[in-house]
């Protein structure tokens, strides 16, 4: 019997390590809010909801060659690319070994050369024609790699989006956009956001595809996301995917979501669930059982108590490194 | 060395020839910078002998031209960028300052961006209201940022070559007065200046002048009157980078003259004389005989036109600030 995976193409070892992404990023985000409302960490950006779509696209890249640029909700992304548990609470503890910025950057402000994990910042979207810059740089040493790119539904509204895209499909770069449409900025509905049903809509005026996926559904993406890769790689230009899902979170911890949305809203939204459903589907294909499910929660469990513990006792940055890295050190 | 006698503009043009010769890594980007050679032409030629890919007509989005430069040079080109007029930059405005300029602190040195973005500015050329203005302050205050206004063809020519081989973001001021003001001898080979900087232009010991770009030959031609009409002797400092700006220079002068004026065309409130003058006065106050005077544009939009005279200091009114302090 064939299975959706395997359709795609994908193996059973691959369609794995792409859940246990999503479980890790899902159960590591949990862990931060605890953290989070215990007092130990001031700040929580969540992943949750968008897991599905993190791992599925990450799960379409090849991250020896591939540049991403995430946006802050990336975390089933960078895990994918190679950061680690512990070094993404080195960055939520403000520590020292803090990969990111050594503990100056907002949590979710990635960025890891060594994983080819390009750094941004809070203003959104910014991060749009970086990638195009990246892709411009790969056509013209030939390479055989794309850069891929994340941002908000929210954050599709600003210029940066538009003179990247722009950018990148006049000189038909290989780049792919990827909208994270959570349905949310912060508080602002998709409706008072978008005068069109999907950001995807918007590929038409850049004369590139654009395609709007089941965010819940890591496959599709996955799918989607090897598509564009591969028309990238051959140089056919940029695509536009937009993955829908649902922010099942507050903005952050700083936002009371129940002050623009209901109970009733997000209680609706958890029953799609990746988590949930995608779970379901490996049991159905017979890769998981309650068992395997509960023996590989254990697992990452450990890694992540063994994260927060290495990270509480690690040292905050030496403030005589205040004045570093403004230029290069002596050319100044 | 041989040299030629060529404007300023010739010389940025030649520099930036010798660039794209030296390393197949550099890239122009810019609005009308390819066939057309640029609005003021600083460009021209290069399309012509380096082709589309590595001289790019972008379309016209500051903020997708330095964006997408902060990813070249996020992945191994060096990008020199110009923008149309500096008072243009404003779209671009967040990509320069939150980007480029931060890289590398923000990730500890893991990234660094080497990357020029060239701005012609300034008053004077009856260009209105927004091709007018001397914005410098805004990146001055823009710590990873660096700021260079050369105020001649040779400096400009060396200053350019160590912009591009710098390894972070340099903001390239060109004062468009000077683009064809003058000529003056420049080495057809390839040499630095190094940035930070400052050269002391004519050396004087009653007052210290500084200035950069245009507002350098405004102060030579008040030095002179000055000297000639009151038998008062000038030292004049043409800053060149004017972030980080060479401080010891200036602090050096100052305990020689005892006296200093500053003079810009930016606006006079929170211009960079503003935090020259407060440098003068933490490091050498006991040697002050007045106080330092600013030379500056007013406190209103550079005036269209004709009236933009009214609006650029020049050597009377750095004449004018002289006498101040002399007869404080």
């Amino acid at each position: 019997m064939t299975n959706r995976h395997q359709e795609l193409g994908m193996s059973d070892e691959h369609v794995m390590e792409m859940y246990r992404t999503m479980l890790t990023a899902r159960m590591l985000d949990e862990r931060l809010w605890l953290l989070n409302r215990a007092g130990k960490i001031p700040f929580v950006i969540s992943c949750q909801g968008q897991e599905a779509a993190q791992a599925g696209a990450s799960a379409a890249l090849d991250t020896t060659v591939d540049y991403v640029l995430p946006y802050y909700r990336d975390l089933g992304v960078v895990l994918h690319f190679g950061m680690t548990p512990e070094e993404v609470m080195l960055s939520n503890f403000a520590r020292e070994g803090d990969p990111n910025s050594g503990g100056r950057q907002m949590p979710g402000h990635f960025g890891k050369r060594e994983s080819n994990i390009v750094t941004g910042s809070s203003p959104v979207t910014t991060q749009v024609p970086h990638a195009a810059g990246i892709a411009l740089a790969l056509k013209q040493k030939k390479k055989e790699a794309v850069a891929f790119t994340t941002f908000g539904e929210g954050s599709s509204n600003q210029g940066d989006f538009h003179e990247g895209i722009n950018f990148a499909s006049v000189h038909q770069l290989p780049v792919i956009f990827m909208c994270e449409n959570n349905k949310y900025a912060i508080s602002v509905p998709l409706d008072k956001q978008l005068n069109v049903e999907h950001v995807s809509d918007r590929a038409a005026a850049y004369g590139i595809p654009g395609e709007s996926i089941d965010g819940n559904d890591p496959l599709a993406v996955y799918d989607a996301v090897k598509r564009a890769r591969e028309r990238a790689l051959r140089g056919e230009g940029p695509s536009l995917i937009e993955t829908v899902s649902y922010r099942l979170t507050p903005h952050s911890s700083d936002d009371d979501d129940m002050t623009y949305r209901s109970k009733e809203e997000v209680d609706q939204a958890r029953t799609t669930d990746a988590l949930e459903t995608f779970r379901h589907y490996l049991e159905e294909v017979s890769l998981l059982t309650p068992e395997g499910e509960e023996a590989l929660r254990s697992e990452i469990r450990a890694v992540i108590d063994e994260a927060t513990e290495a990270a509480e006792q690690a040292s905050y940055p030496d403030p005589t490194t205040l004045m570093n890295h403004v230029y290069e050190e002596g050319n100044s | 060395m041989s040299t030629r006698n060529i404007t300023m503009l010739q010389a940025v043009n030649e520099a930036m020839h010798e660039r794209m010769e030296m390393d197949s890594d550099t890239l122009l980007l810019g609005e009308d910078i390819g066939k057309n050679g640029g609005v003021f032409r600083a460009t021209d030629g290069l399309y012509e002998t380096f082709g589309p890919s590595r001289v790019i007509d972008t379309p016209l989005a500051e903020a997708g031209i330095i964006g997408s430069s902060i990813g070249l040079a996020l992945n191994g080109k060096k990008p020199i960028v110009e923008i149309q007029f500096l008072a243009f930059i404003y779209p671009g405005f967040e990509q320069l300052v939150s980007h480029a300029a931060r890289m590398r602190y923000r990730t500890r040195g893991q990234f660094h961006l080497p990357m020029v973005i060239r701005a012609p500015y300034g008053a004077g050329i009856r260009g209105p209201e927004l091709h007018s203005e001397s914005v410098e302050s805004f990146f001055v205050q823009t710590p990873g940022l660096k700021v260079v206004a050369p105020g001649n063809p040779y400096d400009a020519k060396g200053l350019f070559h160590a912009a591009v081989k710098d390894p972070d973001p340099v903001l390239f001021l060109e004062d468009t007065k000077l683009y064809r003001a003058f000529k003056q001898d420049v080495p057809a080979e390839s040499y630095e200046i190094p940035l930070g900087k400052a050269a002391v232009v004519r050396e004087g010991s009653d007052l210290t002048m500084v200035a950069w770009g245009s507002m350098v030959r405004e102060a030579v031609k008040a030095a002179e009157r000055m000297e000639k009409e009151k038998g008062w002797s000038c030292e004049v400092i043409d800053l060149r980078t004017i972030y980080p700006f060479d401080r010891e220079t200036i602090i050096e002068s100052v305990k020689k003259t005892g006296r200093a004026a500053v003079m810009h065309e930016a606006h006079k409130t929170g211009g960079l004389g503003a935090e020259i003058t407060a440098v003068i006065n933490e490091e050498a106050l006991v040697y002050l005989r007045a106080p330092v005077q600013r030379v500056a544009g007013y406190d209103v939009p550079v005036p269209q036109f004709m009236v933009e005279d009214l609006y650029l200091p020049d050597a009377g009114r750095m004449a004018n600030a002289v006498e101040k302090a002399m007869t404080f």
